[in-house]
């Protein structure tokens, strides 16, 4: 098991035609995902050719999500579209009945998000994203732009809002190896939050670990202390980024800013330590902390 | 991107939303010639209100009645280099006077939690909201707005009622916030707030402050706003930085940091100022994010900016190779060192790790720049950095 994708999973890529989506769909291929289509109206009908010999594969291009779906029975969809078409593209993926669809693109006006998730809850869609770095389910299926060479399947399950802190912590955890790493994205409006990520690792018997990564801004963090402390049995570590960041100063992502008395690390730190989550100050401290639960 | 308030009351006049005359002036002069404007003659009062992107403008001594021209341009003077919590004053505005009989307050807002946005409302306006909101939150009204649909005539009669507004003014106060919804919805604002809304003595509801936040993701819908922003505030190094696309935020410390990835970035501030703790306190000079590329220009260009400032004393560059491979950030920094060339003056501590890092520190070893020294941990790192910084201090 994992969660949210296994080896099941097939993949569909909006966007795919495109030199990102070319470029990660090459790479999502390469580490087994299964990427059944991609879809490009004005492509219509066209294959796109992957690898090179015995590796090689051709995927079809499909003028709509729905025509991918029908022909191909596709369950997720990747979104690499530039912002001012990612809406569309998720609503097209929604209707189309894609039960989870992985938005990687960056710079989608958050109105655009807000609309578009209130849709996918309203269809009962997992959204993940936007701005985001996908998920992987090491040697099972690789959906955005993770690495998949940082490490293989394990007992680890590890929730962040930052892509780089994704991979230094699968770093960091190599030789323990995860079941599922998935980088939530740092916008203010993501589709799955901490909570989603928690619950799944908490179902998931593959999943004996718990790491969640969070950063200043917002309360996602004391949020998720609350639910930890409620809902999940499973030992969880924490780390929160961004101690040393200055009220007011928004940090790369959207809603990484510490706006008077709230979003500060400390008190992110304080909440999850009260719901009993070990929490680590450094990336390397936090991965130890981990070590001590795994060995 | 917040906005100051003439800017506010400029987008609110635009969309229909009631606001009073407000000129916008950054000398006596422009003032004066606001307040007759606004006077036209006729005996009346104005108000000079200080042009500040924070609260507490008013305690502070930024807003001052005026009965003429003379009286509007003298406190105007006053007001105009005024430091309200370390904000210069550099703007007023010169508004029409008010005969305010009710203040009432109203914001619509990001639900980040729920995912949706939220409208507050209040009969009680004028007064600190957060003081209200935790003394007597029953007196704010707080309703969910559906992004979809917005504050529809529904929506605008269901805040209303929930913030029990008397029948005589509820459907006025309504009609208001439908103008409110316009501006939010198609300026791409994350933020509304009127406080006051007031109902004058003639009857009329009038927004007479106004905070509004744009969403800089949806710029490109919105080319108008570029024109919104107060180039004159940032940081030079933040211009700078900007003009290059480079995500640059200024800091206090000594210690340079580059990184690639947001979190990634922000945890690297944070290690160096544990690790500055043993080496006499020195703390992160700025934070910078090169994203995932980090490409020999942008590397160069990010170089650029950290070694200009004059404060930085030693450079940490952290990248963890993911879908960029080390050797091409190795190549990089070589080829923006020799881009630099004498402007590249102080010691670099790099850190790789991730795709092809043994490519990458062989070929920094191979460059073997007298400047750059190698580390092999994201600790070790930061702990080179803070201790080179505290030597040259």
């Amino acid at each position: 098991m994992a969660i949210f994708l296994t080896e099941a999973s097939k993949v569909i890529v909006q966007g795919m035609t495109g030199a990102e989506g070319q470029k990660h769909t090459t790479r999502m291929l390469a580490s087994g995902t299964s990427v059944v289509g991609g879809v490009n109206p004005r492509k219509a009908g066209t294959a796109v050719a992957f690898g090179s010999g015995d590796t090689a594969v051709e995927v079809p291009v499909f003028g709509t999500v729905a025509e991918a779906v029908a022909a191909t029975g596709a369950d997720v969809s990747v979104i690499f579209v530039p912002p001012a078409h990612t809406k569309g593209a998720v609503v097209e993926a929604i209707e189309a009945g894609v039960p989870l669809v992985v938005i990687i693109t960056e710079g989608v006006p958050v109105a655009d998000t807000a609309e578009f998730f209130a849709l996918a809850q309203e269809k009962g869609v997992r959204l993940i994203g936007p701005n985001c770095p996908g998920l992987i389910s090491p040697g099972k299926s690789n959906v955005g732009i993770i690495p998949a060479d940082i490490t293989g399947p394990g007992r680890v399950g590890l929730v962040s809002k930052s892509g780089t802190l994704t991979y230094q912590m699968m770093y960091e955890l190599r030789d323990f190896g995860f079941s599922t790493a998935i980088g939530i994205g740092g916008d203010p409006i993501i589709g799955t939050t901490h909570i989603d990520a928690l619950a799944a690792f908490e179902a998931d018997p593959d999943t004996e670990v718990i790491v969640m990564i969070g950063e200043i801004g917002g309360d996602a963090e004391e949020r998720a202390a609350a639910y930890i402390k409620e809902h999940v049995t499973k030992p969880v570590v924490g780390y929160v980024a961004g101690f040393t960041a200055p009220e007011g100063k928004t940090m790369g992502h959207a809603g990484a800013i510490v706006s008077g008395s709230s979003g500060t690390a400390q008190a992110k730190k304080e909440a999850l330590e009260a719901a009993g989550v070990k929490v680590g100050k450094t990336p390397s401290e936090t991965a130890a902390l981990a070590r001590e639960l795994l060995a | 991107m917040d906005l100051f308030e003439y800017q506010a009351r400029d987008i609110f006049e635009k969309h229909g939303v009631p606001v009073l005359g407000g000129v916008v002036a950054t000398t006596t002069e422009e003032a004066r010639a606001g307040a007759e404007q606004l006077l036209g003659g006729q005996p009346g009062v104005v108000v000079v209100k200080a042009q500040v992107k924070v609260g507490g403008r008013g305690k502070a001594g930024g807003v001052k009645l005026a009965r003429s021209a003379d009286e509007a341009a003298e406190k105007a003077d006053e007001i105009l280099g005024m430091d309200i919590k370390g904000h210069t004053v550099h703007r007023v505005m010169i508004a029409a006077g008010a005969k305010i009989a009710t203040e009432f307050y109203f914001s619509l807002l990001l639900d980040r939690a729920e995912r949706r946005y939220l409208a507050m409302c209040s009969v009680e306006g004028g007064m600190e909201i957060e003081q209200l909101a935790v003394e007597r939150p029953e007196a704010l009204a707080k309703v969910a707005v559906d992004p979809r649909t917005g504050i529809d005539q529904a929506k605008a009669d269901e805040i209303v009622a929930a913030a029990g507004f008397t029948p005589e003014l509820a459907p006025k106060v309504a009609a208001v916030l439908q103008t409110l919804w316009t501006v939010y919805k198609s300026e791409d604002a994350t933020l509304v707030e009127v406080n006051p809304l007031v109902l004058t003595e003639d009857g009329e509801i009038v927004a007479l402050d106004g905070k509004v936040t744009l969403d800089e993701n949806a710029g490109f819908r919105h080319p108008d706003h570029e024109a919104l922003e107060d180039s004159a505030a940032a940081d030079p190094l933040e211009a700078r930085a900007k003009e290059k696309d480079l995500n640059y935020v200024k800091l206090d410390g000594s210690v340079g940091i580059i990184g690639n990835g947001a979190g990634l970035v922000m945890s690297t501030l944070d290690v160096v100022a544990y690790a500055g703790e043993q080496h006499g306190g020195v703390k992160p000079a700025n934070f910078l994010d090169i994203g995932g590329g980090a490409s020999a220009e942008i590397m160069a260009a990010g170089l650029d900016i950290i070694l200009t400032d004059p404060q930085v004393k030693s450079v940490f560059v952290n990248v963890f190779g993911g879908i960029t491979a080390c050797d091409a950030v190795a190549n990089g920094i070589v080829a923006a060192l020799e881009i630099l060339g004498d402007e590249a003056s102080k010691p670099l501590v790099v850190r790789l790790d991730g795709n092809n890092v043994l490519e990458g520190r062989a070929i920094l070893a191979a460059a073997g720049h007298p400047l750059v020294t190698l580390a092999e941990t994201m600790d070790g790192g930061a702990d080179k950095a803070a201790e080179l910084a505290h030597a040259a201090a």
